[in-house]
């Protein structure tokens, strides 16, 4: 298969996939092999790209012209790989505990919710994939819609209410500042190619870049930078698998890649790092990082605060960006994947906690631990991820940017992580601790009913909401020792005059 | 034999309409009445393809009706400014009549349909003539016959709501007081200079120079047109004509009417009145641009709080003219692509909504907001397709309306108003509010116990499709509608083509 095909079909093959989701609207376990077969296929697809990059090609498909100029390009450079390998890798782990979850928990409407996740899983691939910034918003502006409906899926007046905030948020930020500065950019640069080094420079005052870095950085809402964030919070009235893989994943790393590439390929490191254009940005993804941290302690609802959680990570990739330095930028893009693994744990953990005792609440979860020790090993594990103790991926993340800082000479930032990995353990710890210490004495309602003894054994979720999470667990530990790889793939974008002599 | 006619079809454009119009009431039968206004609007439209497809180069096709010579005859003049609008005032002509057969059939005596057909064709006539004549008191002919055949077009709605009759009235009135100024504008500049032909007027208007008659003749011209086109604050007749005439005549006129009438300010401000003309760029920048913005902002507010679809989408176009209008006061070529390319999108997205609304007004027999609880379940065609002409009305990309904004932004960037930009974003944010109103209700309400509405009939939902495959197609591939409104744009910017042309004669 060439590669211009390969790229069209990680694109067109989840939309094409919701035509047969439709048609089996009455055979669940027909569209359920729909899912699963498609999420395969794109991935065993990607893989393939993958190689014909790590071999140092960028492979392209030049699909029309929307506007004179302005066309739908794809172009798989690093970063983008990057990006698809780990949404479509973990769009299967995903689907699996969909089937788990949403046949637990008997929601309804389930062929329009897969119909929509397929929808947002190939807009997913179009931002990762874009050449052109024209191209990544047209994407990103689909992602937006397909997942309105998955955040207002239970049609309640919570739902609704959510998501209108959702919907309100993220097209307000992307059309009212995004799209401006993508035509500020096209209209000065005469371009919206993403290419090495930028395309601004020498194009635009100097005095006006940090300006429209504040429109892309604002524009880009999916990001969650802070005052932009409510969003997040309010997505969470989706069901879980939502919430994991769009919310904990595709969505929101959607936001921090795209600041990536802006970064990266339109403005360009250097011409960051000479202008100090960024330098206003860093410290407002500071501020994100530590205060999301601190609303997250005070959420007693455990999506909440994994909601705020993310917002805070988030905001590490965005710092990444604003370091302008090459470590910043490594940095950043491991962040992509490893938060992407560990929070997605988290999640989908907490979506089995739900299925199996209808509880939301941190507080009510005291002793939990003992009766489902899988689910809440697999939080554990995920959480010290998150957290960046070694050997979990999550090390790797505080690794770079913590060089990447040391490195711009922001001490005060390398300070920031450290405090932030603080805040992490407050507000991720005691929820393990509670589930498998406290609450030794009362006995533990259970979805089944009958009221069960923690001393009874165990009472686990559904099988298929058990088994994702603990194979992202063990993808936590396993990215530890496979960074290098990421590391090597990444590297002719964060380096490229050649990597750093020590 | 066809292309013996070739030659004539600047003529033909009007004139085939013109004759089917009275035929419609001579011919009793309804059924053969709608036939032949059909037949009619198809011909007008593929004469305006062909029309369209010969001017796309740059070309200017000249007619000399009668064989008249200008500037003593009537001349017909098709460039690709007018050409464009002549495209897409006969396609949604065309696409409207079979939708219009099964909602009137329903909603009127059967012995008024063949007045129905005579109104809209005259109407369309109208409107086709206005574009194509290059005779500006031509101009003034054709504007009244397509506004007394709208004025009774709405007035048709009166059989579902006698309040249709009062609308109308003011319809007339308002746009009898624009036609005068008009007129009285005209007969300025027929007073300095004593032609009428449009190529002859721009010459000699520019040997008269800057007096005050030639400026209290642009102004009085402004104002008339003003008010045909709605522009804010003249558009105190629309949202009532919108609301209350039959659906049909809704979408028809919504599409259209101000379409028309900003293709003759265009006409007039920037071909009869030179570039350069003093009291343009004054007029242009303190007068009719904050009124533009006014109106994008004005009118949306106001449609937020619409209870009545069809008023929301009425107050919706006054802020639409605002856009088109914004681009055109910009003054510079992006700006009155952006226009012009508006123009073409607008009437598009707009004839989409209006046919997908009177779907639902055949079906529950109401357009209130508070009747259409969950209408997505039982209607869900329609209720798609109205979805999709929101997003367009909102701009998100992959629809028209993204393809407009993006010229607009372009534009006001271009002229170094990064405000500008960001007002043009901003009411089209106020555009998301409404029209997610109605989304939330039609998706996300449970419809109520006992209504039994069922899908539209075929016959309105495929017309309705077509304009809503449009306003995608030109969303996605803009080849055609950039390049018409450009070369549209260049054309009535460097303004040359006329005035060397009218100069050789």
């Amino acid at each position: 298969m060439s590669p211009e095909l390969a790229i069209t079909l990680t694109v067109l093959l989840p939309a094409a996939a919701t035509l047969l989701l439709a048609a089996f609207d009455k055979q669940p376990n027909l569209r359920e092999a729909v899912s699963l077969l498609t999420a395969g296929a794109l991935f065993i697809i990607i893989l393939g790209l993958l190689q014909t990059v790590l071999d140092g090609a960028q492979p392209t498909a030049h699909w029309f012209d929307v506007l004179p100029g302005l066309s739908l390009t794809f172009e798989i450079e690093p970063l983008g790989m990057l990006f698809g390998v780990i949404a479509s890798g973990l769009w299967i782990v995903t689907t699996l505990y969909s089937i788990g979850y949403m046949r637990g928990n008997k929601e309804t409407k389930q062929t329009r919710f897969y119909i929509c996740f397929a929808i947002a899983i190939s807009a997913t691939m179009g931002i990762a994939f874009a050449a052109n910034m024209f191209t990544l918003f047209i994407f990103y502006e689909v992602l937006t819609l397909s997942t309105y409906p998955l955040v207002a899926h239970k049609e309640t007046d919570a739902a609704r209410k959510g998501a209108r905030t959702y919907m309100g948020i993220l097209v307000t930020t992307s059309i009212g500042f995004q799209l401006v500065a993508i035509v500020w950019t096209w209209v000065v640069a005469g371009t919206l190619d993403f290419e090495q080094g930028g395309i601004l420079a020498d194009k635009i005052d100097p005095t006006l870049l940090p300006f429209l870095l504040a429109l892309y950085a604002f524009g880009i809402g999916k990001a969650a930078l802070m005052p932009f964030h409510r969003w997040l919070p309010a997505a969470m009235v989706a069901p879980t698998p939502v919430s994991a893989l769009l919310h904990a994943v595709a969505v929101v790393k959607a936001g921090v890649f795209t600041m990536l590439k802006v970064g990266v390929y339109i403005f360009g490191i250097d011409l960051l790092a000479t202008t100090g254009a960024a330098d206003w940005l860093m410290w407002l993804a500071a501020f994100s990082i530590l205060a999301a941290s601190v609303v997250a302690m005070t959420k007693d609802n455990l999506k909440a605060r994994l909601a705020y959680s993310t917002i805070s990570q988030l905001s590490y990739i965005t710092l990444g960006v604003a370091l302008a330095t090459s470590l910043g930028v490594m940095g950043g893009a491991i962040q992509i994947a490893m938060h992407a693994m560990g929070k997605i744990t988290l999640f989908m953990c907490a979506g089995a906690i739900y299925v199996a005792t209808h509880k939301t609440e941190i507080s009510d979860m005291d002793g939990l631990g003992r009766v489902m020790p899988f689910t809440y090993g697999a939080f554990f594990i995920g959480a010290l991820s998150i957290i960046g103790l070694p050997p979990l991926g999550g090390a790797w993340t505080k690794w770079y940017l913590m060089l990447g800082a040391a490195d711009a000479g922001q001490i005060i930032m390398v300070a920031v992580f450290m405090v932030s990995s603080l805040l992490n353990i407050a507000y991720l710890l005691p929820v393990v601790a509670r589930g498998f210490f406290m609450g030794s004495t009362g006995p533990v309602a259970h979805s089944s009913g009958a009221a069960v003894a923690p001393t009874k054994g165990i009472q686990e979720a559904p099988l298929w909401c058990v088994v994702p999470p603990c194979l992202t667990a063990i993808g936590c530990l396993l990215l530890f020792f496979y960074v290098g790889d990421i590391y090597t793939l990444i590297e002719p974008v964060a380096f490229p005059e050649g990597r750093p002599q020590p | 034999m066809l292309s013996s006619l070739t030659p004539h079809l600047p003529a033909l454009q009007v004139v085939i309409p013109l004759i089917a119009a009275p035929l419609c009431t001579l011919f009793v039968n309804r059924h053969l009445a709608w036939a032949i206004a059909f037949t009619a609007s198809v011909a007008a439209f593929l004469v305006s393809a062909l029309l369209l497809a010969s001017v796309l180069d740059g070309a200017v096709i000249s007619y000399q009706l009668g064989g008249w010579a200008p500037p003593w005859g009537i001349e017909y003049r098709i460039d690709a400014a007018n050409a464009f609008v002549l495209f897409i005032v006969s396609l949604i002509g065309a696409l409207v009549l079979p939708y219009a057969r099964q909602s009137i059939e329903r909603e009127f005596d059967a012995s008024t349909h063949t007045y129905f057909y005579t109104c809209y064709l005259l109407s369309l006539t109208g409107f086709l003539g206005v574009a194509a004549t290059g005779d500006a008191f031509n101009v003034f002919v054709f504007l009244e016959i397509s506004s007394l055949s709208s004025y009774a077009l709405v007035a048709f709605g009166a059989k579902r709501d006698r309040r249709a009759l009062t609308a109308a009235y003011n319809y007339l009135i308002m746009g009898t007081i624009g036609a005068t100024f008009f007129v009285i504008g005209l007969g300025f500049l027929y007073m300095v200079t004593g032609t009428l032909n449009m190529a002859d007027l721009a010459v000699r208007l520019d040997d008269v120079g800057d007096t005050r008659v030639t400026r209290v003749a642009f102004v009085f011209i402004l104002v008339g047109v003003g008010l045909k086109l709605a522009m804010f604050p003249l558009h105190l007749w629309l949202p009532n004509a919108y609301s209350y005439a039959p659906p049909p005549a809704a979408a028809f006129l919504a599409a259209t009417a101000t379409k028309v009438a900003l293709y003759v300010l265009l006409r007039f401000m920037f071909t009869i009145f030179q570039f350069d003309h003093p009291i343009q760029g004054l007029t242009f920048e303190y007068v009719v641009m904050p009124l533009a913005i006014a109106a994008m902002f004005a009118a949306s507010i106001a449609a937020v709080f619409q209870e009545d679809i069809k008023r929301l989408l009425a107050y919706s176009s006054i802020a639409q003219v605002g856009y088109m209008l914004l681009g055109v006061a910009l003054l510079t070529e992006t700006g009155l692509t952006a226009g012009i390319i508006h123009l073409f999108n607008h009437a598009v997205t707009k004839g989409a909504l209006f046919l997908a609304v009177g779907c639902f007004v055949y079906q529950v027999g109401s357009s209130r907001l508070g009747d259409l609880k969950g209408i997505g379940k039982t209607m869900p065609w329609t209720t798609a397709a109205f979805a999709a002409g929101g997003l367009s009305l909102i701009g998100v990309p992959l629809t028209v309306g993204f393809i407009s904004k993006w010229y607009l932004i372009q534009a006001s960037l271009e002229a170094g108003s990064l405000l500008i930009a960001g007002l043009i974003v901003a009411s089209s944010l106020i555009a998301m509010v409404y029209v997610w109103r109605i989304i939330e209700v039609a998706y996300l309400e449970p419809a109520p116990e006992g209504r039994e509405a069922k899908e539209a009939p075929l016959s309105m939902i495929l017309p309705t499709y077509a304009l809503v495959a449009a306003s995608l197609y030109f969303g996605i591939n803009s080849e055609l509608t950039s390049n018409a409104a450009s070369v549209a744009a260049n054309a009535l910017f460097s303004a040359t083509n006329l005035a060397s042309e009218g100069a050789s004669h």
